[in-house]
């Protein structure tokens, strides 16, 4: 479970988040949505520790522990796994060994033991089929070369294979057209379970469409200044963000 | 102490005299090495590399050899081993009909003072010879330098006859305080394929100049990769002649520098004949308050006419005292001819870090990662499968990103 308790974060003299409060509870999945510039990467940045932002308030709990306190792998290990809205190329870094690599560096943390190269592949190529990516998708470098819906596909295919507890998917809707919309939300759905919980980062409710949400948060300058049940989003849609700044 | 004294001062206990061999020529190349004397930052070639302050205290050195049992790769190869620049027969496989061990080499002068120095007291080196068609299969030649105080000078020549095929594995060891100058003289005949990987892992308190004088003839192809890990001061100097129509050459090194390492790769290719092509990436990673040094020259004579020819210098540099000098020179007379060349010189990017620590990769794995990625297309074209996992496992064992 995440609980976010009046989190606040700058960068330089900046305020981006004004005291957030926010609770996912285990088996459900959240929405977030909100205007540009309403600090939605920042929080999802901030979750999974990114550098260059500063807390200048609150705390922010995953299982009892305290998140903030972590570093960025020790987060992947407790099970939280950032979708980022631009993948990071990685020339020279074959997808397959980075996602292996990542797999078995979490299962280590974990203390399970490393999964070997024919029972990763094996696994791996059944999640690249499932996400209807091209079969070289696991023999190329990371990410370079990729269009934009293959790299944002290769990030739900790494969160298939790294089963975490919490994903945060951040814009992971943008730049895609309906069909892999509508598979990437194929595989977030096949993820969904009473472990598994995510925070879904948009600025449309398209994306909300194909993966129905618990519970819809607005976020506006920093804040949460709705929270509501899935036709949050419908209406939101209809009306757009405007005049909830200030709400 | 400025200038070549310490470097002088080490010379002056060698005694050629009492060495093996043809004395007027040991002479005659002694005469050539004090000619231009020992390389200073004056000489334009060794401007950016120091050798004289590297060899501080190596005259000092009581001299001594150590019993070192050199560990060499387990490969199931034919070998050949040599010690302090002598053929150690225990170590090495006979019976290879292609194999010989050189003598003491006829003497040649040379304007490079490194080699004459290695003409007046080298031991003599292997000399393998590949007849004409033959495929020789992989063989593996092992330097070590073992010792104090000890100037080790191997000649080694590399011969293959028209259409031959050769692949060497270079491995150069080493414990202690010396100076390691080995010198390969390669010629490669009309449609012959040499593939040449060194590995060059010499002892942290050494000095190591190598130089390799390669002439390829028509339509040959030498596949050449350097990969420098070892060394208080490494220097591997490459003259690479393309004597003949439409000749091949894949120059390639790398090297990991950390502490207060210095390291230079510096090559001169030369294309002397019309249609060849030369390929040159030289990768440098750098830590600490190490330097790296890159000097490369294509030179294309005004027959070299449809020469094709690239070289990227490309430095990574993982601390703020890193320091890499680069200086590309391209000296073309040729009208017809396509020649390129590029630098970049950068840092491990926080981004790419932070996106595998966010996938639960530690962050010193996260570097190594990123660094093996840089070195990449370095090491892509070695695809000899007794070579490949030498390099990579010297890759691994190097301390990634420790400052230094």
């Amino acid at each position: 479970m995440l609980e976010i308790k009046g989190l606040r974060a700058a960068v330089g003299d900046k305020e981006i988040l004004a005291g957030i409060d926010l609770t996912v509870p285990d088996g459900e999945i959240h929405a977030v949505m909100g205007p540009n510039g309403a600090g939605k990467s920042t929080l999802s940045y901030i979750l999974s520790g990114r550098d260059g932002y500063e807390v200048t308030g609150g705390a922010v709990s995953f299982d009892g522990e305290d998140l903030l306190a972590m570093a960025p792998e020790a987060r992947a290990a407790a099970g939280i796994f950032l979708a980022f809205q631009y993948p990071i190329e990685l020339p020279g870094v074959g997808n397959a060994n980075f996602i292996r690599t990542a797999v078995n560096a979490v299962r280590r943390a974990r203390g399970e033991t490393e999964m070997d190269t024919v029972a990763f592949l094996k696994e791996a190529r059944n999640a690249v089929k499932a996400l209807a990516m091209p079969d070289d998708m696991l023999k190329r470098n990371v990410n370079v070369g990729f269009s934009g819906g293959e790299k944002k596909r290769n990030e739900i295919l790494q969160m298939t294979l790294l089963k975490p507890k919490l994903a945060l998917l951040d814009e992971t809707d943008s730049g895609l057209d309906i069909d892999a919309l509508r598979i990437v939300a194929g595989g977030v759905n096949a993820a969904r379970g009473p472990k598994f919980s995510a925070l879904v980062i948009t600025h449309y409710q398209r994306l909300l469409d194909y993966i129905t949400p618990d519970r819809v948060h607005v976020l506006a300058a920093g804040r949460i200044v709705r929270s509501g049940g899935p036709e949050l989003a419908v209406e939101l849609e209809q009306h757009g963000y405007g005049g909830l700044g200030a709400a | 102490m400025s200038g070549t004294a310490y470097a002088t001062k080490f010379l002056d206990r060698i005694d050629v005299a009492s060495l093996p061999g043809d004395q007027e020529a040991r002479q005659s190349a002694l005469a050539a090495f004090f000619s231009t004397g020992w390389p200073d930052r004056k000489h334009e070639a060794w401007h950016y590399t120091d050798l004289n302050a590297r060899m501080r205290g190596f005259a000092d050195e009581a001299l001594a050899t150590r019993m070192l049992r050199p560990e060499l790769p387990s490969v199931d190869i034919p070998r050949l081993v040599f010690v302090n620049g002598v053929l150690d027969k225990t170590l090495s496989s006979d019976a290879l009909n292609f194999l010989q061990t050189r003598g003491i080499p006829e003497q040649k002068t040379s304007s490079l003072p490194i080699v004459a120095l290695n003409a007046a007291i080298t031991l003599g080196g292997a000399d393998l010879k590949v007849s004409a068609g033959q495929n020789a299969g992989t063989i593996l030649l092992v330097s070590v330098g073992s010792g104090d105080g000890l100037a080790i000078a191997p000649r080694h020549r590399i011969t293959l006859e028209k259409g031959s095929n050769l692949t060497v594995i270079e491995v150069i060891r080493g414990a202690g305080r010396y100076l390691h100058v080995p010198v390969t003289e390669i010629n490669v005949g009309d449609g012959g394929t040499l593939r040449h990987f060194r590995l060059q892992e010499e002892s942290r308190d050494s000095v190591h100049v190598a130089t390799v004088l390669a002439t390829i003839a028509e339509s040959a192809t030498y596949e050449t990769f350097t990969l420098g890990v070892g060394a208080s001061l490494a220097r591997s100097e490459f003259h690479v002649t393309l004597g003949g129509g439409g000749a091949d050459v894949q120059l390639n090194a790398a090297q990991l520098l950390t502490g207060t390492q210095h390291g230079d790769v510096t090559t001169i290719v030369a294309h002397e004949a019309p249609g060849c092509t030369s390929r040159q990436t030289v990768k440098s990673v750098i830590d600490g308050s190490a330097r790296g040094v890159f000097q490369g020259r294509i030179e294309v004579a005004r027959i070299a006419q449809k020469t094709d020819g690239y070289q990227m210098n490309q430095a990574l540099l993982l601390s703020d005292s890193a320091e890499i000098d680069s200086k590309p020179e391209l000296e073309i007379f040729a009208d017809d001819v396509k020649c390129s060349h590029g630098a970049t010189i950068g840092a491990l990017d926080p981004e790419q870090i932070f996106y595998l620590r966010s996938r639960g990769v530690s962050e010193k794995d996260a570097r190594a990662i990123l660094i093996r990625a840089f070195l990449h297309e370095a090491l892509e074209p070695i695809t000899d499968y007794v070579a490949r996992p030498i390099f990579e496992a010297a890759i691994q064992s190097w301390r990634w990103g420790a400052s230094g």
